[in-house]
């Protein structure tokens, strides 16, 4: 069967169901990947998937969903049953209905189509830049996370009221993370990670000087004393706090009250006036972008935050319907429907008065401490108290010199974070995740072994 | 298009399949594959969530699919599928063939062909027919989010529960055969208290394996008190001041701790990857005298219990150190064969599509002879962490934990509550500064997430006391 013909397969099936109202989003791939060790192949994998989620809505307008990976006519019937079941324990106070622009035309990338390479093709790639990597730097013993993978897929949603949209891509990524030790001294760890449309893509080369580059200036390290200090975050970083607490302009997080924003929040200064933030899923450098939702909404550029001004909220079909605006194609598909940013672009504005521009990183010589990459953000991060504790990558600079951090956690708080940035560096960068330049903060706690 | 639409099964489930499996198998070693192995599943699974006193969200899920193993020399080659088809099972096998780049038949192996089916499932068939219905879930769901509203501070009040039945049959080249059925059941409860600029939340998951009942009996009203208390008691706390110091660390979740920081670089995974700091260590000391670890698949009613690993093998009791020696580590067939470690029965995997890996099931460090009481006195100025939230381990081992509930210590007695904590450290170090366990050993259900996907875990520990460790704070 191809997408056509599981529509019209479910639309049959709802039929004799008595199933007036559905809909569905199916995704289907075949995905290739490879780990090696000092050489040698260390695992292997390749699996094709299918799964499809259906919604389907009672006589009395609630909705009931069942997930399935079983496309057979006995499981899509089996599906649409347990989807009708369901809906009879569907929402009364919160209704969901179709996006009302899921029949609007959507824009589709034109890319390349990429071909398979293969399990052997990646396996020599990898193999490769993994004897670079090691090669690079005698400290570099191994490369213990490393993998090349390639993915092809297929994305459909489709509703009884005659929407239909579908899109094929692929994808390739490459990680590279070193661990470098040298005598009596504690291992130390960095790496890099890049995306492309197909592996032909990616700038291997490039990944392999950036995971070599990184961990090595991690190999002399020292204890950094505990204390208050002036921080950079990389674009990497300050996207990784923002995507964190995205909570801020998530209409479903504000209903649900897990948000620090609230209905009327839009207007309210959240930041200085020296920052903007857009969601932009379609800007031409994501490589994963999605010409539309969950629920079928077009995907959009969206600005979120304007000269500091909280400007709009993500919606889905549901939560746009509470808030009367329309959607804003940032929905999943399920039973309550989440909300979830696509892809930030972080920018100076027009006003940036406010700014020290004095602070760049590349050659300020005062002291500071440069974050680099943060961890355990599922740990660290308390999105609906507006608190975090995490664990970093980073250096401490003092009269231009550098010195990498041993082991040590930055905690603050994302309003004050966001009231405290004292410059936005002028030059942005592209990261996995979006686009960001590097921003200063005038102050954050940091604990280290001293 | 990518792939075609897959919807054909000749798998049977309940039923012998033995002579499909054994073609399947033998195809593989025909065309030179040392070993082979099939993972076959179907599951049945549903979650419900409560808020405020309604029920927000019924979902169900099922499917099936399969993950075939190949192994040639020390290496291997995972595919899985949607397709338990005979012809897409052959198709899966002529892929990892391919991946493995075994172009002609030059191994020695012999499959002799399937042993007697091991019937694990026999007593559990009536499992899936026994579990709560979601009128029965719904409606103490909603019993206990009301149980949470205890006055007007509490602005977020959550149910959840989620029920994974999972159907396997395993079938390998060496003869392994087997099928099993797997039942596991979780209710957390979730609640966000808010007072002018203070807010806090509090939070608890319970869970099972293998007891159709246990949702029924769950308390849900010491439940709800005890994550209602835990809330406002933090509602005003400051900021814990960061700095060095000794902590005592409360027992159940408690041990989430060991089982990180610790536990994983026990796995064989680790050994093969070169990121634990124990590869060499076997008999000699890397803790303190007074810690002995185990990991086990045994314990009735445990999350991280299991009558087969999912590579077929039952599992066993693994006292990974005792008194501070360490003595073993968890080993899977890939580990066997890799590291020379013997198997323990914890090749485990969160389903089909990934391939089984050395993981931990019930962590615990064994109790030992001390109060609570008298690992609090014995602290003049400390932190007593009596709640962790989740934490992580970096490729060098160090471990960063967040402590949800917290209480600082003077002169052995808890004072007040403090937010922001952060446990900070490695396990080399760490552990040696063990001092102190009491006899109050308890379990706690959770999930962890690794190379094989998230699995069902237990961790646990009785309260211990670590003379030093990094807090991190304000």
């Amino acid at each position: 069967m191809n997408a056509t013909e599981i529509t019209n397969q479910i639309k049959h099936t709802a039929n004799i169901l008595n199933i007036d109202k559905w809909d569905y989003g199916a995704s289907f791939s075949n995905d290739y990947s490879v780990q090696v060790d000092r050489g040698a192949a260390k695992q292997l994998k390749a699996s094709q998937k299918q799964v499809i989620t259906l919604r389907v809505w009672n006589k009395e307008n609630l909705v009931g969903i069942t997930t399935t990976s079983d496309l057979s006519e006995t499981g899509i019937k089996k599906a649409l049953k347990q989807a009708n079941i369901a809906s009879e324990f569907g929402n009364k106070n919160e209704f969901t209905d179709f996006s009302p622009l899921a029949k609007d035309p959507i824009q589709v990338k034109e890319i390349d189509k990429k071909n398979p390479l293969g399990i052997k093709k990646l396996l020599k790639i990898l193999r490769e830049a993994e004897s670079k990597l090691i090669d690079s730097h005698e400290a570099i013993k191994s490369i213990p996370y490393n993998g090349l993978s390639e993915s092809f897929y297929e994305r459909i949603y489709a509703n009884s009221d005659g929407a239909f949209r579908n899109y094929s891509k692929s994808q390739a990524a490459l990680y590279l993370y070193a661990r470098a030790e040298e005598k009596d001294k504690k291992p130390r760890s960095s790496g890099s990670v890049k995306l492309g449309y197909g592996v032909e893509d990616i700038d291997i080369e490039s990944c392999i000087k950036e995971a070599s580059k990184k961990t090595i200036a991690h190999l002399d390290y020292s204890s950094i004393k505990t204390g208050k200090y002036l921080v950079c975050l990389s674009p990497e970083a300050f996207l990784t706090i923002i995507n964190a607490f995205s909570s801020l302009f998530n209409a479903r997080s504000i209903i649900d009250g897990v948000s620090l924003s609230d209905k009327n929040s839009i207007g309210d200064m959240i930041s200085i006036s020296a920052l903007n933030i857009y969601d932009d899923g379609l800007n031409d450098k994501n490589i994963s972008s999605a010409p539309f939702d969950g629920e079928g909404t077009p995907t959009k550029k969206l600005s979120i935050i304007k000269k500091g001004k909280l400007e709009n909220f993500l919606h889905s079909e549901s939560t746009a319907k509470i808030f009367n605006t329309i959607p804003t194609g940032h929905a999943g598909l399920g039973s309550k429907v989440s909300v979830s940013p696509d892809w930030l672009v972080i920018e100076r504005s027009s006003d940036c008065s406010e700014l020290n521009m004095s602070l760049e990183h590349t050659n300020y010589e005062g002291e500071f401490v440069y974050i680099e990459e943060l961890n355990a953000i599922h740990a660290g991060v308390r999105a609906s108290q507006g608190s975090f504790s995490l664990p970093f990558e980073g250096w401490i600079y003092s009269n231009g010199k550098k010195s990498s951090i041993e082991s040590a956690t930055v905690a603050g708080d994302i309003k004050y974070l966001l009231r405290n940035i004292v410059n936005i560096e002028n030059e942005e960068e592209l990261t996995t995740s979006g686009i960001s330049p590097h921003i200063w903060i005038s102050e954050l706690s940091i604990t280290g072994d001293e | 298009m990518v792939s075609s639409i897959i919807n054909t099964s000749e798998i049977k489930f309940g039923e012998c399949n033995k002579k499909l499996l054994e073609e399947v198998i033998f195809y593989g070693i025909s065309l030179g594959a040392d070993f082979v192995e099939l993972f076959i599943e179907n599951s049945d699974n549903s979650s419900v969530l409560a808020e405020e006193d309604f029920i927000t969200s019924v979902s169900p899920s099922f499917g099936k699919g399969a993950g075939i193993r190949i192994f040639k020399d020390k290496r291997d080659g995972f595919v899985s599928t949607n397709d338990l088809s005979k012809h897409g099972l052959m198709r899966s096998i002529s892929q990892a063939i391919e991946m493995l780049d075994i172009t002609e038949k030059t191994n020695n192996s012999i499959f002799n062909g399937l042993n007697k089916l091991k019937d694990y499932s026999k007593s559990k068939i009536n499992w899936i027919n026994e579990v709560p219905t979601i009128y029965e879930i719904s409606e103490k769901l909603l019993l206990s989010t009301k149980c949470l509203k205890k006055d007007n501070k509490v602005v977020v009040r959550k149910g959840s529960y989620s029920r994974n039945w999972q159907e396997v049959i395993i079938a390998s080249s060496d003869g392994t055969y087997a099928t099993d059925i797997r039942l596991h059941q979780t209710v957390g409860l979730n609640l966000i208290a808010n007072d002018a600029q203070y807010r806090s939340n509090g939070s608890r998951r319970f869970g099972s394996h293998g007891i159709p009942n246990e949702f029924r009996l769950w308390d849900h009203e010491k439940a709800a008190n005890e994550v209602y208390e835990s809330s406002l008691n933090m509602l005003y706390a400051d900021y814990v001041q960061a700095g060095q110091m000794p902590v005592v660390l409360a027992n159940k979740f408690g041990g989430v701790i060991f089982h990180e920081a610790c536990g994983h670089l026990l796995e064989t995974t680790q050994i093969e990857r070169g990121t634990t700091p124990f590869s060499d260590k076997l008999n000699k000391k890397i803790a303190h005298e007074s810690v002995t670890a185990i990991d086990e698949g045994l314990s009735e009613g445990s999350f991280g219990s299991l009558s087969i690993d999912d590579e077929g093998m039952e599992p066993e009791k693994s006292i990974l150190i005792k008194n501070g020696i360490l003595k073993k580590f968890l080993s899977d067939r890939a580990g066997e064969l890799r590291t020379g470690h013997k198997r323990t029965g914890s090749g485990r995997r969160q389903n089909y599509s990934f391939a089984a890996a050395s993981r931990m099931r019930n962590t615990y460090i064994a109790k030992g002879e001390f109060t609570k009481e008298e690992l609090i006195n014995s602290i003049a100025d400390g932190l007593y962490c009596k709640s962790m939230g989740g934490g992580s381990v970096g490729a060098t081992g160090q471990f960063n934990f967040a402590v949800e509930e917290g209480y600082l210590i003077k002169n052995g007695k808890l004072t007040k509550p403090v937010k922001g904590a952060t446990l900070i450290g490695d396990a080399k170090e760490v552990m040696p500064k063990i001092s102190m366990c009491g006899n109050d050993l308890e379990l706690a259900p959770g999930f962890c997430g690794s190379v094989s996907g998230s699995v069902n875990v237990t961790v646990g520990q009785p309260h211990i006391k670590v003379d030093s460790i990094t807090v991190g704070g304000r």
